[in-house]
């Protein structure tokens, strides 16, 4: 048997928030009041666009959501990531999230998350879980400001499922000992690629899903 | 000449009426066939609560219990969980009249650091419904969840190291129970196997505690599990209780409860059938109808919602190898039909609960259980089916499992067992792994899913069964791939079945009939004339 690792997606899973908490943070949190409305009343023009984004795909969604840090200073998303971690997403870690973590460490497993939020998030998460590595999106940045597009390759939907392939090869992992938590149906590709699913807190469809494949199904969102 | 419980057919007999799962099958047996029924419910106790007030006073091998408390020390009091009695019992459950007057005789004595633990050990946590249901309205709106919780097997900061056994094996227990200056047990004793040093060594251990003896090699050596001079588990068990004994305070509270799984509308259910009143008879054709044309999920929730009106019959407390005997000595007066000779063929119906399903489906793990692990064991002296026999048992076998109580035993169904039925390679390859699966444990200890491990104790459960006969065959089964994965052959009719099962038995076999539940055993004696052993 290979060493395995244990892949988790973030948003739902671990943490109760989703993409667009953090971005909203960042968007009230400009250098002035004025700007924050600015950047905040573009947010809600945007929003019907962004709705039919996640109608699309997960992968659509993410593009056209980070497109609102179009702009900003790569010294005020790294100034802000601290706080918008501390503030946004800390208090948001789902209680057990912790022990569900540190169960694949006592096993031996190279604890991966793996999602679509920024990597800056998504590194002081993996410090906080006490994860081992992070694939998450980058925002793509010229001269010192966000271009609001993401570097490739995207994290979200069937890419998940790629990147995941690629970092069990690369990490010498069999597939079939490793596993993967996600609560969304938009994961059910890096689900099926690994031996060991589990849903997370999941939707309907999902959990109809999960029930179908006999795959365990987790509730980190309810107390024991 | 056969006791009063074991009946023989002759050809003027009446069918047998058996469970298969949640119907009831009329299924017709040879004549000559003995048929094997549970005895009479035993009278219970007059006054539960007083009795329960005398026990407490007049303790075996140690002071009584308000001799033991003083004000300001923490005592925890363990309880055992909902895998028995079975079914559920109508309330007030017997735990709920002992906690009631435990509590009442603690707080009395100034004794309120006082903590209720579910004795679980790696079976799912109880719900809050489950829990009201033990210990009565009163005291769970009062102590749950803060002070009355199930034991968590898996918290790393939540058991505590004991003690070991002359032999290594370690003793792991609850926390919160061995920092306590005084644990008091109570047990609620269905069968034999229950209580003694099983309740605190057992119910508030966890997988590390359970590994010396859940495994295959020592349940092939329980002839049977419920004769506990005879099984290498109690030994064991016992060895491993003594530790704790050693080094924790134990007051043990015993209980035992007779027989009357039934309430009066379905007690014939437990008769011989050739003495069904006219009433009886329609009474069982219109079950066994109703049943067959009630939707699955309904026919679940007619037999869960219907608690069993079983009776305290005894209550015993003090130190724990001091109650034990009396405790037993309850049960085999209850259970134990003498019984003399083996058989070549056992028949028996698989009912619709086991101690591990109770809310829950019987899934195929747990038929086997229930065949090869409490049923082929329900004996003293030697199994009523001969070494090399068949085991006929009547059940559909359906690929349907609990989702979230059954969750591992899912993949241990279709993953593991296709690879092997070899209860060592299944311990020696897969075991350990298994029951550290990550998401499992999570569902376990979040959930109400058993632990990871507990798949595999199951299918060693039904070792000692699977090493003594020849054959297990199913009737009644609605598919194959199932009883194949169990190591079962199959036959569309009891009649077919014993027609396959006389192929491997000899001339005119020896054929017997465990007519359960409520519960029965035998206490098999081998013909005098004749001296082969099992």
């Amino acid at each position: 048997m290979s060493v395995a690792a244990s892949y988790f997606d973030v948003d739902g899973t671990l943490v109760r928030t989703n993409l667009v908490h953090p971005t909203v943070y960042y968007l009230l949190n400009q250098a002035t009041p004025l700007r924050s409305l600015a950047r905040l009343g573009g947010a809600i023009l945007r929003a019907p666009k962004l709705g039919l984004a996640e109608l699309r795909d997960r992968r659509t969604f993410n593009e056209e959501l980070f497109r609102l840090y179009e702009g900003m200073t790569e010294d005020r998303l790294t100034l802000l990531a601290d706080e918008a971690f501390d503030t946004v997403m800390k208090p948001a870690v789902y209680p057990g999230a912790r022990d569900l973590v540190a169960s694949c460490k006592a096993r031996g497993h190279e604890v991966v998350i793996l999602s679509g939020a920024l990597d800056f998030l998504a590194e002081r998460l993996r410090r906080h879980l006490g994860a081992d590595t992070v694939i998450a999106n980058r925002l793509e940045l010229r001269g010192g400001y966000a271009t609001g597009r993401l570097l490739p390759p995207v994290v979200a939907g069937p890419t998940k499922a790629l990147l995941l392939r690629e970092h069990a090869r690369a990490g010498g992992h069999g597939l079939d000992d490793c596993h993967a938590f996600s609560d969304s149906y938009s994961d059910v590709p890096m689900l099926s690629v690994v031996g060991h699913a589990t849903v997370v807190n999941p939707g309907g469809q999902l959990e109809r899903l999960a029930r179908a494949h006999h795959w365990p199904v987790l509730h980190l969102d309810r107390t024991p | 000449m056969n006791h009063p419980c074991v009946i023989t057919l002759d050809r003027r007999s009446a069918p047998r009426a058996l469970f298969s799962g949640d119907r009831i099958v009329e299924v017709d047996l040879p004549p000559g066939t003995r048929v094997l029924y549970p005895k009479s419910p035993l009278a219970p106790l007059k006054d539960p609560d007083a009795a329960i007030r005398y026990a407490l006073h007049h303790p075996y091998g140690t002071e009584p219990l308000y001799a033991k408390l003083r004000p300001g020390m923490k005592v925890v009091i363990a309880v055992d969980d909902i895998s028995l009695p079975l079914p559920p019992m109508k309330a007030p459950d017997v735990r709920e009249r002992v906690l009631t007057i435990v509590l009442q005789l603690l707080a009395d004595h100034g004794v309120d650091d006082v903590e209720i633990i579910i004795a679980t050990s790696v079976h799912r946590r109880m719900t809050g419904p489950e829990v009201r249901h033990i210990v009565g309205d009163k005291i769970f709106n009062a102590w749950w969840p803060k002070r009355l919780y199930n034991h968590d097997a898996e918290d790393p900061k939540g058991m505590a190291f004991v003690g070991e056994t002359s032999l290594g094996e370690r003793v792991v227990l609850n926390k919160k129970a061995v920092e306590s200056d005084l644990i008091i047990y109570v047990n609620l004793n269905l069968v034999p196997m229950d209580g003694g040093h099983k309740s605190v060594a057992v119910g508030l251990c966890g997988y590390e505690s359970l590994k010396p003896h859940h495994n295959p090699r020592v349940l092939r050596k329980c002839h049977s599990y419920f004769d506990p001079p005879a099984s290498e588990l109690n030994t064991v068990v016992e060895r491993m209780g003594r530790v704790a004994q050693q080094h924790l305070n134990i007051f043990t509270i015993e209980t035992t409860v007779n027989n009357r799984m039934f309430d009066r509308p379905l007690a014939f259910l437990a008769k011989n059938e050739d003495d069904h009143t006219a009433a009886e008879r329609a009474a069982l054709k219109a079950l066994c109808y109703t049943l067959d044309r009630t939707p699955d999920d309904v026919r679940d929730q007619i037999f869960r919602r219907v608690p069993a009106p079983y009776e305290l019959t005894g209550v015993w407390a003090g130190a724990t190898e001091s109650v034990h005997p009396h405790t037993l000595k309850r049960c085999f007066e209850q259970y134990a039909v003498p019984l003399e000779g083996q058989a070549d063929i056992l028949v028996a119906g698989i009912p619709y609960i086991s101690p591990y399903n109770v809310n829950a489906y019987l899934n195929p793990l747990l038929v086997q259980v229930l065949a090869q692990g409490y049923l082929f064991n329900m004996y003293r002296g030697v199994p009523v089916v001969k070494k090399g026999g068949t085991m006929i048992i009547t059940h559909p076998c359906k690929d349907r499992f609990d989702p979230e109580q059954h969750a591992p035993y899912v993949e241990f169904v279709h993953r593991l067992l296709p690879e092997t039925r070899d209860a060592l390679e299944l311990h020696r390859k897969y075991e350990e792994d298994f029951a550290r699966n990550p998401s499992y444990l999570a569902m376990y200890r979040r959930g109400n899913a058993y632990h990871p491990a507990h798949p595999f104790f199951m299918w060693y459960w039904g070792e000692a069964g699977r090493q003594h006969l020849g054959r297990v065959i199913v009737v009644g089964a609605e598919n194959d791939y199932i009883p194949k994965l169990l190591g079962y052959e199959t036959a569309r009719s009891m009649p077919e079945a014993l027609d396959m099962a006389r192929d491997t038995a000899p001339p005119s076999p020896d054929i017997t009939c465990l007519h359960v539940p409520p519960i029965a055993m035998a206490d098999v004696t081998l013909p005098k004339a004749r001296g082969d052993r099992a």
